[in-house]
């Protein structure tokens, strides 16, 4: 099968400093690949240079269309990068209330997508806005409410449902679960999993946290200082870690 | 000392009949333009001046507007301006006048193809009040990705069950560029489409032109299910019996009785020498 | 019968012969010259010239009288004036390092070569009303001229590469901002020449807000000095150059702390302010807002109102902004109706609440800005069109 994503030689530098160094990896259709390191590995600066929000300093990463065609992200136009990122990808940050539009209610939020993609029917919009909060395991009724009325779990269910709404091809996700409480967060990425299964997903995710690839991710990527120390499949890398830092972080995800 | 023509030097005219002629040539598009300090406050039609002054020849007969009446004190101080400046003649009557400058109204009277429609706008972008950055609205148009619009008016519907845009009611000019028709009420909006007149906007703080040439398409943005509605009175006007015009509600005593006139005084007073005669 | 309202050009004419009466006071007072404002309120005519952007100071006089004091409608009146003027060309860049120094002092050396020069400044008068005119001081010559060269504070920083260099020459042609429209990113040439011309009460509050957190940049006054400079033309036809006269121009150079950053090591670095005449409050405050403004290229933090240049530079026309506010005193009556109407059907539906929105209204989401205004509570203003009236009527 044809990866979705083909990332080569991905180097990104802030001056001097290094924030990620020769990154090479496929992502495949229904494939969701983890990107594990601790704060400062440079896993966000892959996943934002991958996702075309950072040029790249050096590398290349090309994206297949639906056409078949391959796309290098590095040459698109800032039109198509956006249009790229409206029709076709999701991003689901950190702290929910970057990704939300705090000042209209959960409804418009979900349904902003939609309208983006020239969806111009209100009950239409209404009842697939409706659906996806049911979906996320918010309560329908709050539709007309404010995200600031929300929980920070509720916010994250909300962007992930404003995210997925239109049905992209890839998502990007950056510590989607980081800033909240452990009980909040096994909720999440329980929805997570569910979702990625149904719709068949393709996604990115950064943690730094290794039991979330363990329950999400078939495929996963171990970073230290700005270069991959161990790739491979997850199980085996809990498994039967090569890398010492691999190892002490499976260490530590099993002690816990 | 003596003012030239309509005030403004002949190369900051040339200058912004380029700018029209740019703005004339991608309907709906703001032109940034180097806008002069002209002898108004900013707010009160420096960018509708610029472009009559821009505009005027010794033959044209020019008609000012503020509200629909032509003898409110802004529309009487503009036209005042361009006597004094210009010396052109001036009318009240839309049909007798090659060129009207408009605050907040087009005519009730239908406009025709060898008359000039200049309106005065505050805030040319639409997208201000949801996106306050300049480089981002600008982007947003450049991609004509608009769904940030629809956001507010879905976020009408949802709190008042109907869309709550009552003046400067946002328009698709031919299909791709998002635009503000200026503070006109929402019932003007369907004047705009297809008319055979040529019309200019110019905001003079904000240093934008932009134009909707002669039977252009502009459609008032509505969802399929919510269309777009104008308002309506149950009265008609006291003075000339219209019930199609836009009514202005007056204030008549200190028990706060009130009557319903036309606003556009001279399509009122027209119908009523018409009713006489 | 009601009878539509007429005569606002009958109430126009009135209105220009009260403000005419108005502005002259009593006739047994004698009507004050120009050149009393010139040579008696300097710093006045300074400010008129600089935000009005036209170094004249006996038209800066004249619009200060016709405006009866108000100096944004003076500086106004300048600005229109300026419009009218036809453009010959544009002077050579001026060198300050050349100025005749009447006042030069630096907050940062105690002494410095050429010494600090206090010259005319209030900054140690002890502020007390002087009841009695007194006498005009016969102010002795200064033993010795001061030197018509003096050095700047910032090269003694430069010699020692402390300081961010400035490479000379290496400026692009700035544009000219009042032909071309502001757009963003705006340059740093762009926004001096916007800060200039910005209103010195804007200027000094964002200045303030940098000095109390918002964007903390640790400056200190490198040099603050006032003088005449001369003003040369090179006209294309003749080829050489001509010195078409002096002008006085304050000009401050702050110095800022900065930790390195962006491929940048740690060094000081520079703010700018720059006004014709005597304005040093002014310059002060521009060097310190443009330092702010520079937190892009210098990859520092950018949070604070005085560091975001769509905000700073946007708002700082003192014509602009009050133009905006005020004009919300003419009639917005169709407007208002438009509102009024669409009020009172929300109001009834308030009172009895659409099929629509059953079970799931009023939870409190908030709506963007105009239907906010909406949802106040329905009051009814009474007036909207009767003020219109009394005005119109009050001749």
């Amino acid at each position: 099968m044809s990866a979705l994503l083909q990332v080569r030689g991905l180097s990104r530098h802030y001056g001097q400093r290094v924030g990620c160094e020769d990154v090479s990896f496929d992502l495949h259709p229904g494939e969701l690949l983890c990107i594990v390191g601790e704060s400062g590995s440079g896993k966000s600066t892959l996943l934002n240079t991958v996702a075309a929000q950072l040029a790249p300093s050096s590398g290349s990463v090309r994206y297949r269309q639906r056409s078949g065609g391959w796309l290098e992200l590095s040459a698109l136009s800032e039109a198509d990068r956006r249009r790229l990122a409206r029709e076709e990808w999701g991003f689901v940050t950190q702290n929910p209330r970057d990704g939300l539009r705090l000042n209209v209610s959960a409804g418009a939020n979900v349904a902003e997508r939609l309208m983006a993609l020239g969806m111009r029917n209100y009950s239409q919009l209404r009842h697939i806005a409706r659906g996806w909060l049911e979906r996320v395991e918010i309560d329908p009724a709050r539709i007309d409410d404010a995200p600031t009325s929300f929980s920070g779990g509720m916010q994250q269910r909300l962007q992930i449902a404003r995210t997925l709404v239109t049905q992209p091809r890839l998502v990007f996700m950056d510590e989607p679960t980081a800033g909240l409480d452990v009980s909040v967060q096994a909720r999440i990425l329980d929805l997570l999993r569910r979702l990625v299964n149904e719709l068949g997903l393709a996604a990115v995710m950064v943690t730094h946290d290794l039991a979330v690839a363990r329950l999400l991710a078939a495929r996963t990527i171990v970073m230290q200082g700005g270069r991959v120390v161990e790739t491979g499949l997850t199980d085996q890398i809990l498994d039967d870690p090569q890398h010492p830092y691999t190892q002490l972080l499976v260490s530590s995800v099993l002690t816990t | 000392m003596t003012y030239n023509f309509a005030f403004l030097d002949e190369d900051t005219k040339r200058m912004l009949r380029r700018a029209l002629l740019k703005a004339v040539a991608i309907p709906g598009y703001q032109v940034p333009f180097g806008s002069r300090e002209m002898p108004l406050p900013y707010g009160w039609g420096t960018g509708g001046i610029q472009v009559t002054a821009a505009l005027l020849g010794p033959d044209d007969v020019l008609k000012v507007i503020d509200q629909g009446a032509d003898d409110t004190t802004n529309a009487v101080n503009i036209r005042r301006f361009f006597s004094r400046v210009a010396g052109v003649a001036t009318t009240e009557h839309t049909a007798d006048a090659t060129l009207i400058q408009t605050r907040h109204r087009i005519p009730e009277t239908s406009l025709r193809e060898d008359q000039i429609l200049v309106f005065q706008v505050p805030e040319p972008e639409p997208l201000r009040t949801l996106e306050p950055r300049e480089a981002e609205t600008r982007t947003l148009h450049a991609l004509a990705d608009y769904g940030l619009m629809h956001v507010k008016l879905y976020e009408d519907i949802a709190q008042y069950g109907h869309i709550a845009t009552s003046y400067d009611y946002p328009v698709l000019v031919d299909g791709r560029f998002l635009t503000s028709p200026s503070p006109i009420p929402k019932f003007d909006n369907p004047k705009l489409d297809r008319s055979p007149a040529l019309m200019l906007f110019g905001a003079g703080r904000e240093k934008r032109l932009y134009a909707i040439p002669p039977y252009t398409r502009v459609e008032s943005l509505a969802f399929d299910d919510h269309p777009f509605e104008i308002q309506r009175w149950e009265h008609q006007c006291e003075l000339c019996g219209s019930g199609e015009s836009y009514l202005d509600e007056v204030v008549v005593d200190d028990r706060g009785t009130r009557m319903f006139v036309c606003s556009d005084t001279d399509f009122c007073s027209g119908r009523r020498v018409e009713a006489q005669a | 019968m009601y009878v539509a309202v007429k005569g606002g050009e009958q109430a126009i004419a009135r209105s220009l012969e009260l403000l005419a009466e108005a502005r002259r006071g009593n006739t047994a007072v004698p009507e004050l010259e120009l050149a009393q404002i010139r040579e008696q309120l300097r710093l006045g005519v300074a400010r008129v010239m600089q935000e009005g952007s036209l170094y004249d100071e006996d038209l800066a006089a004249l619009a200060i009288r016709q405006a009866a004091g108000d100096m944004l409608e003076a500086i106004f009146l300048l600005r229109a004036y300026r419009t009218t003027l036809p453009r010959f060309g544009y002077t050579l860049p001026l060198d300050t390092t050349a100025m005749r120094v009447r006042r030069r002092v630096s907050g940062t050396f105690k002494d410095i070569p050429g010494g600090q020069v206090l010259g005319p400044t209030y900054d140690y008068t002890q502020r007390l009303l002087e009841f009695d005119v007194a006498p005009v001081p016969h102010v002795a010559p200064a033993e010795a001229p001061l030197p018509s060269n003096m050095p700047r504070v910032l090269d003694l920083l430069d010699a020692e590469a402390l300081i961010e260099r400035i490479e000379p020459g290496n400026d692009p042609e700035p544009i000219d901002l009042t032909r071309e429209p502001l757009t963003f990113p705006a340059d740093r040439a762009t926004r001096l020449q916007n800060l200039s011309r910005g209103d010195e009460g804007f200027l000094l509050g964002m200045a303030y807000s940098t000095q109390r957190g918002y964007a903390e940049s640790h400056p200190f006054a490198g040099e603050i000095r006032m003088g005449e400079v001369d003003v040369s033309v090179c006209p294309e036809e003749l080829g050489f150059v001509i010195e078409i006269g002096a002008i006085v121009l304050t000009e401050c150079q702050m110095i800022n702390q900065f930790h390195g950053g962006n491929g940048v090591p740690p060094q000081f670095t520079r703010g700018y302010g720059l006004t014709m005449g005597e304005g040093e409050r002014k310059a002060m405050s521009m060097a310190l807002v443009d330092r702010a403004l520079r937190c892009d290229e210098l990859a520092e933090p950018n949070y604070a109102p005085a560091q975001n240049q769509e905000f700073v530079l946007s708002h700082s026309d003192s014509v602009e902004a009050s133009g905006f506010v005020q004009h919300l005193k003419l009639p917005h009556y169709v407007d208002f109706q438009a509102e009024l109407s669409l009020l009172r059907t929300l109001a009834a539906q308030h009172a009895a609440p659409p099929p629509v929105k059953q079970g799931e209204a009023g939870r409190g989401s908030p709506a963007l800005a105009p239907a906010q205004e909406c949802a106040t509570p329905p009051q009814l203003s009474p007036v909207a069109q009767g003020r219109e009236s009394i005005e119109v009527q009050g001749t």
